[in-house]
């Protein structure tokens, strides 16, 4: 066998490139198939019956990158520690612009008023203390750790998203999973075909390619099994189904209009696309714009104004979804949470626990799950943030499990090495 | 003085273009087949040596904005959002626009020199700087300040020691309002005020993470903590460059007061001091713009140091002690930082991935940190190590990194000998892609890799990219209008679908490319360039996988 570019054994790319030749592919594909995927050709992919698994049911996953404060979300109104040390940016504890009062210890900010609908008819719970094991601060250790499943191992190559692809029973196809953004995310990467859609008003409309005669020369340059090849193919299909049905839905929703940007406008057509289309089984959105060093605000500023678009965003996906929100579990994450303490610029730094959003029919909400300390030094993690009480794995699992209806093993290879469930969030998803 | 190794004769110079250059542009590889590979490299390893074109120096020229300091931006730019903000929005909206207007010359002047400049392997090397001291030109002041730090911290420095890098991103303005260290103050310290209030460990955590150390180069908390205090003072000057003697006014930044009547004597004060930064002071202040040169004794470019909110206690910075003082202490500790051997290692690495192959050779990478270790971290040095190793030149290794949608674009404009008057279809198509130029947030910059890059609808954007230039529908002769959107120019035309590419073959030609792309191509791309109708075999040969990888 040909020696290749540096040590590793796997290639990246495994691109058709010169001097790589044939024999490059012929093993690539048997790893594949040694590996029990099967390659199949895009039009066998195009005739797949949408539908083939009766069940219906999806998971979405939304990232908050950069490390949103979950102490300013869900607000330990009722812990004396949480006003002292915060004394410019703490949310006040009722009243008018104060938290909305969840469950008497906790209350929400006052920006994600679009979400207490939600919580009050029992489909929104919130996970606090939770994260990853992991001690690093770095956001991109973090956030690479939440992806990939694996807190601690860096040479996981694929995220877990695509692991839950493959557990997923019936034939695969390259909308399966759905990702919003021009680039596939890392809890996404992985062998599975996964769909992209690009955001704003590119989404909709035709390109180029679209012209037979375009495409028809392009499938002779990209016919093989090479990355570029599968990319190629996979994007082909993934067009074809997702475009007539993008257009569609925007003579429908926006009467022709082009459609405008904005995390909104993007969550609301994918909402659409998740309810015409039960082929889709995960989907994927991130938003950036959480690491608030300085000038966090407290009911007012940087940090409120980042979370009332996302909170009404999100209240608009589940109406977007219809009946879909009943068999939808909508879960958001963030890398890491911030210090307990302000610092001396109106911000905080990086932390260790957050808190996680659930949301959805399956979810058995209207309740803060956590092992929760409080905030006294001497129960934070190294004396200056939240610790964490609960393995992010733990949520995430029983979405899979109970909702997905993913067996242990199943599990096991999504999160290999996870912890035994704590039970602090015991029953939070219904079967 | 290269060994290259036994990568074939034909395949070297399209080879050294692919990765030194952003490709080739016509008459590119037949140029440097004939003065010979080894002689290019000597050449763009000392750019200096490589004349502008006056064409090219004079479109730079015409950028006014890209040649004033970071001071001279804020008054003329942010001052009119603050004065009109006042009242008037319709005021305050105009003079947003005119500020607009410094962003869209730093991208005009970073993609005309990538795809005119003939020092090349410095363009290549500024995107890979400024990419690893990433700014985010979407966060407040930066939209005005990223281009002065690419001209003033990045570009002078990029085939430098990297110690004057670390040290002139570390003091730019720029940096210090993106990664927040000017507001960064010792606790209870005397010029404490408002919102300068206590530490902040955003920009001591990265610098160590991202710029220097790498996030397994053995820091800990505490020690991100102790280099947060080690920096606390290091701010913007209240007004930026002046006259020397006093802070000037009007930098607004509510910054520099309690400190000005310090400042002058700790300037002064010899010793202590980097020998770069000396060396800008020495070079006299507020004359002519040079680059790299200084704006004024506040420091160059408008950093400020703020003894009133500094503090001058010693700290433990990696277990070695670092006595209490003033700026020095932070300049041992970017010594420090500049000489570790995780740096090198860090900073090895990266730049064997990007040159060499997304999982790099490690023996590569121990010898470019040995070199980079024996002379004292000297970019140049190394990327000389570089482009001689065995591994640069492993057939192996040829054409096996995917390209980013920067690369792509720029490399296919100068493929086609594009005459590019508007470079917005160039940036737009890379934004579209999800790599806008000077827009990622993040303070790690992108990847370079095939996993970042390489997935299904990035394939139809690159396509459709490929087929609206190589069809001679992109609009980038034509001058830009000013009204249009950051955008504008994205959209591929509606009428590259509808074509039935039934004509005859039109600019750019499919025959001229090839020969530009050294005809080098696999039987598989030759075969479907062939069979297609002659105005799609630009597009073909654009979107050819050849062309997708570097």
């Amino acid at each position: 066998m040909a020696k290749r570019c540096g040590e590793s054994e796997e290639r990246a790319d495994g691109g058709p490139v010169r001097g790589l030749g044939r024999r490059e592919f012929i093993r690539a594909a048997a790893a594949l198939t040694a590996a029990g995927i099967t390659l199949i050709g895009p039009h066998a992919w195009a005739a797949r019956a949408l539908g083939d698994d009766p069940s219906r049911k999806r998971l979405v996953v939304v990232f908050m990158r950069g490390a949103v404060d979950g102490l300013n979300v869900v607000v330990p109104t009722g812990d004396g520690q949480y006003y002292e040390q915060r004394p410019t940016i703490a949310i006040p504890r009722g009243g008018d612009g104060g938290a909305i009062n969840l469950d008497g210890h906790f209350g929400l900010n006052p920006a994600l008023a679009g979400l207490m609908p939600y919580w009050n008819d029992g489909t929104l719970a919130f996970v606090h203390a939770c994260g990853s094991p992991d001690p690093t601060r770095s956001h991109f250790d973090a956030q690479d750790f939440m992806e990939s499943g694996t807190p601690g191992v860096k040479a996981t190559r694929d995220g877990w998203m695509n692991r839950v692809i493959a557990a997923l029973p019936g034939a695969h196809g390259p909308t399966e999973a759905v990702s919003l953004g021009p680039t596939v995310p890392r809890i996404l990467s992985g062998p599975m075909a996964v769909a992209n859609i690009p955001l704003g008003r590119a989404a909709d409309h035709p390109m180029p390619l679209d012209n037979p005669k375009i495409e028809d020369a392009f499938d002779r340059l990209y016919d093989r099994r090479d990355a570029l090849s599968r990319a190629y193919q996979e994007g082909r299909v993934a067009r074809r189904q997702l475009l007539s049905e993008l257009m569609a839905d925007m003579r429908e929703a926006d009467n022709g209009a082009p459609s405008s940007a904005g995390f909104g406008n993007d969550t609301d057509r994918l909402a659409r696309l998740i309810a015409r289309d039960p082929g889709i089984r995960l989907a994927f959105a991130a938003l950036g714009g959480w690491d608030t060093h300085v000038s966090e605000g407290s009911n007012r500023g940087q940090l409120t104004n980042h979370l009332k678009p996302l909170g009404d965003g999100l209240a608009s996906f589940a109406r977007q979804l219809g009946p879909a929100f009943d068999d939808t579990v909508i879960l958001v994450i963030s890398e890491f949470g911030r210090t307990v303490h302000e610092n001396g610029n109106g911000g905080t730094d990086h932390g260790h626990g957050n808190v996680m959003w659930v949301m959805g029919g399956p979810v058995r909400g209207r309740r803060v799950y956590a092992r929760w300390d409080g905030l006294d030094p001497g129960s934070l993690y190294q004396e200056r943030d939240v610790p964490v009480t609960t393995d992010f794995r733990e949520p995430i699992g029983q979405a899979l499990g109970v909702h997905m209806g993913l067996d242990a093993p199943a599990l096991r290879r999504i999160f290999p090495g996870a912890p035994a469930a704590s039970g602090n969030t015991s029953g939070l998803i219904k079967a | 003085m290269y060994d290259t190794g036994d990568m074939g004769t034909a395949a070297r110079p399209l080879h050294a273009l692919n990765r030194v250059a952003f490709g080739p542009r016509p008459g590119d590889a037949a140029r440097v087949r004939q003065m010979g590979v080894e002689r290019y490299l000597e050449q763009q390893l000392d750019a200096a040596s490589i004349a502008e074109p006056a064409a090219l120096s004079e479109r730079i020229a015409g950028l006014r904005t890209l040649h004033m300091t970071p001071a001279e931006l804020f008054q003329e730019f942010q001052e009119p959002i603050r004065a009109a903000a006042k009242g008037d929005v319709a005021a305050k909206q105009a003079a947003r626009r005119q500020a607009r207007q410094v962003i869209g010359e730093a991208t005009e002047a970073r993609i005309v020199r990538a795809l005119y400049g003939p020092r090349q392997l410095q363009e290549v090397m500024t995107a890979f700087w400024f990419n690893h001291f990433n700014v985010f030109a979407g966060k407040g002041l930066c939209a005005i300040w990223t281009g002065a730090f690419e001209e003033e911290a990045i570009r002078p420095h990029t085939l430098g020691r990297f110690r004057d890098l670390l040290g002139a991103t570390a003091m730019h303005p720029a940096m210090l309002f993106y990664l927040d260290n000017w507001q960064n103050t010792a606790p209870g310290a005397p010029g404490k005020h408002g919102k300068f209030d206590g530490i902040n460990e955003n920009y001591a955590r990265e610098v160590m993470e991202l710029h220097t150390l790498g996030v397994n180069g053995g820091y800990t908390q505490t020690d991100v903590i102790a280099l947060a205090h080690i920096l606390t003072g290091w701010g913007l000057a209240k007004g930026g460059a002046g006259n020397g003697q006093q802070p000037p006014r009007g930098m607004g930044l509510r910054e520099g007061s309690a400190g000005a009547a310090l400042a002058g004597n700790l300037w002064r004060r010899p010793g202590g001091f980097h020998p770069w930064w000396r060396r800008q002071m020495q070079a006299g202040g507020g004359g002519a713009r040079r680059p790299g040169g200084p704006r004024g004794p506040m420091g160059p470019y408008g950093f400020y140091f703020d003894p009133s909110r500094h503090d001058f206690g010693g700290q433990t910075l990696l277990g070695h002690q670092l006595a209490g003082g003033g700026i020095e202490q932070g300049e041992r500790a970017l010594d420090l930082l500049a000489r570790s051997p995780a740096t090198a290692n860090h900073l090895s690495y990266q730049l064997a991935q990007y040159f060499v192959a997304d999982d790099p050779p490690k023996a590569l990478v121990s010898r470019l940190a040995a070199r980079y270790q024996a002379s004292d971290g000297n970019l140049r040095d190394v990327l000389a190590t570089l482009f001689s190793s065995p591994e640069f030149w492993d057939p192996h290794c040829y054409g096996v990194k995917f390209k980013t949608p920067y690369e792509y674009a720029i490399s296919a404009a100068r493929a086609v000998g594009a005459d590019v008057i508007n470079v917005r279809p160039l940036t737009g198509t890379m934004a579209q892609m999800g790599m806008p130029l000077y827009g990622c947030p993040t303070p790690d910059g992108y990847k370079n890799t095939a996993a970042a890059w390489l997935n299904p609808e990035a394939m139809m954007m690159r396509l459709s990219f490929a087929t609206a230039l190589g069809a001679g529908r992109l609009p980038l002769e034509r001058v830009p209008d000013a009204a249009a959107g950051p955008m504008a120019g994205v959209k591929h035309p509606e009428r590259v679908r509808q074509m039935d590419f039934n004509g005859a073959a039109a600019a750019p030609d499919a025959a001229q490319l090839a020969l530009t792309l050294a005809d080098a191509f696999s039987p598989r791309t030759a075969d479907a360039v062939e069979a297609a109708p002659v105005q799609l075999r630009t597009p073909l040969i654009l979107g050819s996988p050849e062309f997708m990888m570097r």
